[in-house]
């Protein structure tokens, strides 16, 4: 062994010292990929992910979740709650202790009045503030001290942490950002390209929808952090390229968002410098069956509205079938792999939420075939199609534009196809099939199909305003310019009465009954067949020490701790 | 010929004002929204609100009034500041991205560098490489040189980019061990600054993939127009008497014929020089190039109404400009055409 | 300098297979004349090949479902991601079997099979729309470049589509003009319309430009002065003596056209505004399969390799045509 060997050895044997030893910036750059390439820094004018993420190496929430979906205490001392009292007793106001001594990027001290600016900035009515509705409900922010804020809500809140709390609700500095609220938030480009924040990381250069580049906060709190003096945050391409430049080629060392079939993952990850790894969230792939009739004969204004009824989607029979004659695991396998499992369920995370009433991870064919058949829904003039009150099964299948998707799309037409239901496969441009334009007919808003797929989540991990995409009153209405969550047009008055009490209700473990309840109740009577509950799946690069892929919040949450191995 | 330049220049002015409302009528037909991409989580009123801060909700003769005073009054006041050191430039709104709320024409500046070294260096290369294949393959027709020319051109033709870009990143950037003279990064670094032969050296190593998988199509187009057009021009009968006169081949083909087989080739060539700077967009997303192409193609998919409108509006505008210097250079190159 | 071309040529449209090029309402062609084509047609080795392998081609699509008779679409799980029968040769330990000679996809559906389906949708659609290409260009640049008076408006429509932009335009017509459409014509009926129209108008100008700068050139020349102050009617000139002489430059156009409409439908096929996704044309099945070209490299040669030798095929064929339709070659 030679010198250099020996040496390199000893260098070696210290990097996998724990990274506690590590001092700031010692580890040189951290090259980051991402192939939706952000477009601005501030989170409160876009919304998007890639904004929201890149945003969160720079400023930074009061509070946010870990990687198992917990409240940890970011800015501030500790969580308030009940118990500690940060939480008054009638749930009606929430109390944040900020940590002494945080400093802004530029070096000035961070204070309980950049918290309220951060509110009135966001709730300015001319701003189009993106992050609105983590202020819903708050009455007003107050700060007795330097250190302390209050924030008031109207009604009691069962779960309080919404304003402040995750990637979406970040501190802006209030001495940046003065002259650019409401209508003026537009003009200020510098601000939103380059916010000051507390985050490990500063703007040396941001291009927007190309690169940012970015140093260690000098100013950051933690002495030791960040490990690395330099990032280059590389945005564009493709999920497969960036696959590739972490795995194979080795010129980035973290990719996020891997959206691939597992074999073509697996291959990448033989390539040996990079490692998949994969999280799981609330999000789940799922089939939605109109409740009210597509047909194009009918007249606009009617047209999927509830006014017309679908001819045979909402018989208990045909949507069990249809249900039933899907091979979840085979979708897996085919889609997902690792980023995958097979779900019954509209809220399959986190564990409390998830309900164990239905098992679905079996494929029955015949079954389906005998239920339609004992329900008289029978194939009558010998098409091959089964018809319902002489109306033939065959449904239009949409989706957004998607490789994974287009594969569940011919494999579920082969399904439907043996249980004597022809389907009409279509898919769409993503940008106009999510998008609300009202003068589209290929919204997924609109539903001029009898099933599409997509996928849907929530933020945080109370499900509350999500299962209320269930409500009567949140489906999509010419009126309402086709706006609205209840994309199947599913109405029960049970399901609202539930979902009214929980609002009503605190405490983990009755929230939970209650919504795995509605969860089980929107399943059981055809509001929706899901698919797949999907994970995250990102990528690292093998020398990249520190990741911990969280699904809750950014996955950029931890970057301070990142570290280099070798 | 002077009058006939002036003449259409004057006219090229309505034409464009044409372009720009067709255009923009055509964008507001389009479906789609500014808030696709903003994640289902977020309620649909305050995408609503968000539109409207968007300046969504005016009627559309207002918006493209808008659009034009910004882009023909308030934008050249920017220029014309950038300069000369002016201050024309009053605070008034420029023409602003939807997607990044700041003015389009900042982010176009920034992406023009690494366009024009990738996609202008790829034309330029195929330029080089087509004109004498395509004058050889013409003179010495059904040769083997000659076949092989239309084999590989054709391949090159029919084979997209969204194939060749990953297939070179395999074999250059994958296969290829790291520390080998033939290994080429497949991400183009937009930051890096040539300052000295190393970093030139640098560049031109991250140029060169995108650069051969835009060549290679580049090249068998022309190639073919060239090809085409000289054979065209091999059989007239000038080129009879001037082989008659005793003129040595040389001459004939370089003189002659080359001068006369250009009227098409500079029709192809001067289509193509506005398609330098709209960008090459499946090998700009590939190779993360992020020059105009990609620009593009992200404000379309996330319909930032006013980037796509400037961008198709510049582009139009470098259409007509080039097409104008075609029709002179047609005066130039063949003295029977007359523009009265 | 003299002219040779004022013999007036003719050019019938009737059985030839580019007739959409050429003259709408021949003049009595004398059969001798194509008599001529045909044997000038039949020296040409390349042409011959390219006919040869074109027509096999058109054959094994239209025909192939007949003789191979699996379903394109028929999913088979357990059979998924095997090897073409070749692969044995040098791997034994492949997954092949000789009821898929060309291997399966991911979902196992049988190659071979989307090949056929695939190449008559990428063939259909790019005559079509190639045809549609030449059409429009050949008559906008003949037009503009003849009658000056229209060469303006037309020139500057002519920049007009150049600048317009594709994606848009295509959400445009989808939005407005498929549920018509595809009521009308079916999904795939209908959604082939639209395409070969949105590729066809789109595609027209480099054509016209082309076509009418040659016709700007050749109406100045003496043959085109020499008919015309013998009374020669316009519509004569251009079909005698215009188009003829452009007929190179329209060739070339012709052959690139497919190959850029073939291609241009599988960039549609991506970003998800083309045929439905059960619809196979080629440029999807190469687009689909360019993420596991490593693995399967067949998956992406085998439609690569079908479009390659489509306009290599066409393209021999298209020079054979052109020299053969030159008089000034013809004889020689």
């Amino acid at each position: 062994m030679n010198l250099k060997s020996a040496l390199l050895g000893a260098a070696a044997a210290v990097a996998l010292a724990p990274a506690a030893f590590a001092e700031r910036g010692s580890d040189g750059q951290v090259s980051i990929v991402y192939w939706q390439a952000p477009s601005i820094l501030n989170p409160f004018l876009s919304g998007g992910t890639k904004d929201v993420e890149s945003a969160s190496m720079i400023i930074e929430p009061l509070a946010r979740y870990n990687e198992k979906g917990e409240l940890v205490p970011w800015l501030v001392d500790e969580i308030p709650t009940v118990d500690n009292g940060g939480v008054s007793a009638d749930l009606t106001s929430i109390t944040w202790k900020i940590t002494p001594g945080i400093l802004w990027s530029d070096g000035s001290a961070f204070t309980s009045a950049d918290v309220k600016f951060t509110y009135d900035y966001c709730t300015d009515p001319e701003g189009g503030c993106a992050q609105v509705t983590k202020f819903e409900g708050v009455t007003s922010v107050e700060t007795p001290d330097d250190l302390t804020v209050v924030v008031t809500f109207g009604a009691p809140q069962p779960n309080p942490y919404g304003p402040f709390v995750g990637g979406e609700s970040p501190i802006l500095q209030a001495a940046q950002f003065a002259d650019c609220m409401g209508a003026a938030a537009s003009t200020c480009t510098e601000e939103n390209f380059g916010p000051i924040g507390t985050g490990p990381f500063v703007v040396t250069e941001f291009r927007p929808n190309d690169v940012i580049t970015m140093a260690a906060n000098e100013n950051y709190r933690d002495p030791a952090k960040p490990a690395f003096a330099t990032v280059l945050f590389k945005g564009g391409g493709s999920a497969e390229d960036s696959g590739r430049a972490v795995m194979q080629t080795g010129e980035f060392d973290y990719g996020w968002n891997l959206q691939l079939a597992p074999d073509v993952i697996a291959e990448m990850a033989e390539g040996g410098k990079g490692t998949p790894i994969a999280g799981f969230g609330p999000l789940v792939e799922r089939l939605m069956l109109n409740q009210t009739n597509p047909s194009p004969d009918l007249a606009e204004g009617v047209r999927a509205t509830v006014a017309e009824p679908h001819p045979f989607l909402r018989e208990p029979a045909v949507y069990k079938a249809m249900s039933m004659a899907i091979d979840r695991p085979l979708l897996v396998e085919v889609g997902y792999g690792q980023a995958g499992k097979v779900t019954c369920n509209w809220v399959p995370a986190p564990e409390a939420f998830n309900s164990t009433t239905m098992d679905c991870s079996t494929q029955d064919i015949a079954g389906a075939n005998a239920m339609l058949d004992e329900a008289g829904f029978t194939d009558t003039d010998g098409d091959g199609v089964r018809e319902v009150n002489g109306v033939p099964m065959r449904v239009l299948y949409q989706t957004s534009t998607n490789a994974v998707r287009q594969d569940f799309q011919a494999l579920i037409k082969e399904w439907w196809s043996q249980i004597g239901i022809e389907t009409e496969l279509r898919n769409i441009n993503a940008s106009v099939f999510f998008g609300g334009d009202a003068g589209s007919p290929d919204t997924f808003q609109k539903f001029y199909a009898d099933v599409q797929m997509y996928a849907n989540t929530f933020n945080g991990t109370d499900p509350q305003s999500y299962l209320g995409n269930g409500l009567c009153d949140k489906a999509p209405r010419p009126d309402s310019q086709w706006q609205g969550e209840n994309i199947s047009r599913f109405c029960m008055p049970e399901f609202d009465a539930m979902h009214a009490e929980l609002t009503k209700t605190a405490g983990i473990e009755a929230r939970a009954a209650i919504a795995t309840q509605l969860n089980d109740m929107f399943v059981q009577n055809g509001g929706m067949i899901p698919l797949v509950h999907r994970g995250r799946l990102s990528a690292h690069a093998t020398s990249l020490g520190g990741v911990k892929l969280n699904v809750w919040d950014s996955e950029l949450w931890n970057v301070a701790d990142w570290y280099r191995i070798d | 010929m002077l009058t006939f330049t002036i003449r259409r220049t004057i006219l090229a002015i309505p034409t464009l004002l044409f372009i720009s409302l067709a255009i923009f009528l055509l964008l507001q037909l389009a479906p789609g929204d500014p808030m696709a991409q903003v994640p289902l989580t977020v309620p649909a009123e305050v995408k609503q609100q968000m539109r409207e801060a968007l300046g969504l909700g005016a009627p559309w003769y207002v918006q493209y009034w808008k659009w034009l005073v910004q882009m023909f009054w308030i934008e050249p006041k920017v220029a014309i500041d950038a300069l000369f050191g002016t201050s024309l430039y009053q605070d008034e709104l420029r023409v602003i991205s939807w997607q990044t709320r700041s003015p389009v024409m900042d982010i176009v500046m920034q992406r023009i560098p690494q366009t024009l070294w990738v996609v202008g260096v790829a034309y330029v290369v195929a330029i080089i490489i087509a004109l004498p294949i395509g004058i050889y393959s013409a003179y010495r027709q059904y040769s083997m040189f000659d076949n092989a020319g239309t084999f590989f051109s054709m391949i090159g033709f029919s084979i997209p980019p969204y194939f060749t870009g990953p297939l070179l990143i395999v074999i250059f950037a994958v296969n290829m061990p790291q520390d080998s003279f033939w290994w080429f990064p497949s991400t183009y670094d937009t930051t890096h600054k040539v300052v000295d032969w190393d970093s030139f050296g640098v560049q031109v190593r991250q140029m060169f993939l995108p650069v051969m998988v835009l060549a290679l199509q580049i090249t068998a187009q022309l190639n073919r127009f060239m090809r085409s057009s000289v054979l065209d021009n091999l059989n007239q009968d000038y080129v009879r008497t001037a082989r008659a006169k005793g003129l040595p081949e040389r001459v004939v083909l370089l003189l002659h014929v080359l001068r006369n087989s250009m009227i098409p080739v500079v029709t192809v060539i001067a289509l193509q020089i506005p398609n330098i700077f709209g960008g090459a967009i499946i090998t700009e997303v590939i190779f993360k190039v992020n020059g105009i192409g990609q620009l593009l193609i992200t404000a379309l998919f996330a319909n930032d109404l006013p980037m796509v409108m400037t961008l198709t509006f510049i582009f139009a505008a470098l259409i007509v400009i080039f097409n104008i210097i075609a029709d002179v250079l047609y005066g130039l190159l063949d003295p029977r055409i007359r523009y009265e | 300098m003299s002219d040779q071309t004022t013999e007036p040529r003719t050019a019938g449209a009737t059985n030839n297979p580019l007739g959409a090029l050429q003259d709408p309402t021949p003049d009595k062609p004398p059969r001798s004349q194509w008599l001529e084509v045909w044997d000038q047609l039949r020296k040409h080795k390349g042409a011959l090949w390219g006919g040869f392998v074109l027509a096999f081609i058109t054959l094994g699509v239209l025909i192939g479902p007949l003789i191979w008779q699996v379903d394109a679409q028929k999913l088979d799980i357990r059979s998924k991601d095997m090897r073409p029968i070749y692969v044995a040769l040098w791997d034994s330990s492949a997954k092949t079997g000789w009821h898929r000679p060309l291997g399966t996809d991911n979902l196992g559906r049988d190659i071979l099979a989307n090949i056929i389906a695939g190449g008559r949708a990428s063939m259909a659609v790019g005559w079509a729309a190639m045809l549609l290409t030449i059409f429009l260009g050949t008559f906008i640049g003949v037009t503009a470049g003849y009658f000056r008076r229209l060469d303006g408006v037309l020139m500057r429509l002519t920049d007009l589509f150049l600048s317009l932009p594709l994606l848009p335009l295509l959400l445009v017509a989808v939005t407005l003009f498929r549920q018509p459409l595809v009521s009308r014509f079916g999904p795939e009926g209908g959604m082939f319309i639209l395409i070969v129209t949105i590729i066809g108008i789109t595609s027209w100008m480099q054509t016209a430009r082309i076509v009418r700068g040659e016709v700007l050139a050749l109406k100045e020349r003496e043959f085109v002065l020499a008919a015309r102050s013998i009374g020669t009617q316009d519509g004569a000139i251009i079909r005698r003596h215009l188009l003829p002489n452009v007929i190179s430059p329209i060739m070339v156009s012709a052959t690139l056209g497919l190959a850029a409409a073939i291609i241009t439908e599988s960039a549609l096929s991506f970003l998800g505004v083309g045929f439905p996704s059960d619809f196979p044309t080629w440029g999807k099945l190469l687009a689909d399969a360019v993420p596991r070209m490593e693995k399967y490299p067949e998956r992406v040669l085998l439609p690569g390799l079908m479009i390659s030798l489509t306009v290599l095929s066409v393209n021999y064929l298209g020079d054979g045509l052109r020299d053969a339709l030159d008089p000034r070659i013809r004889g020689r």
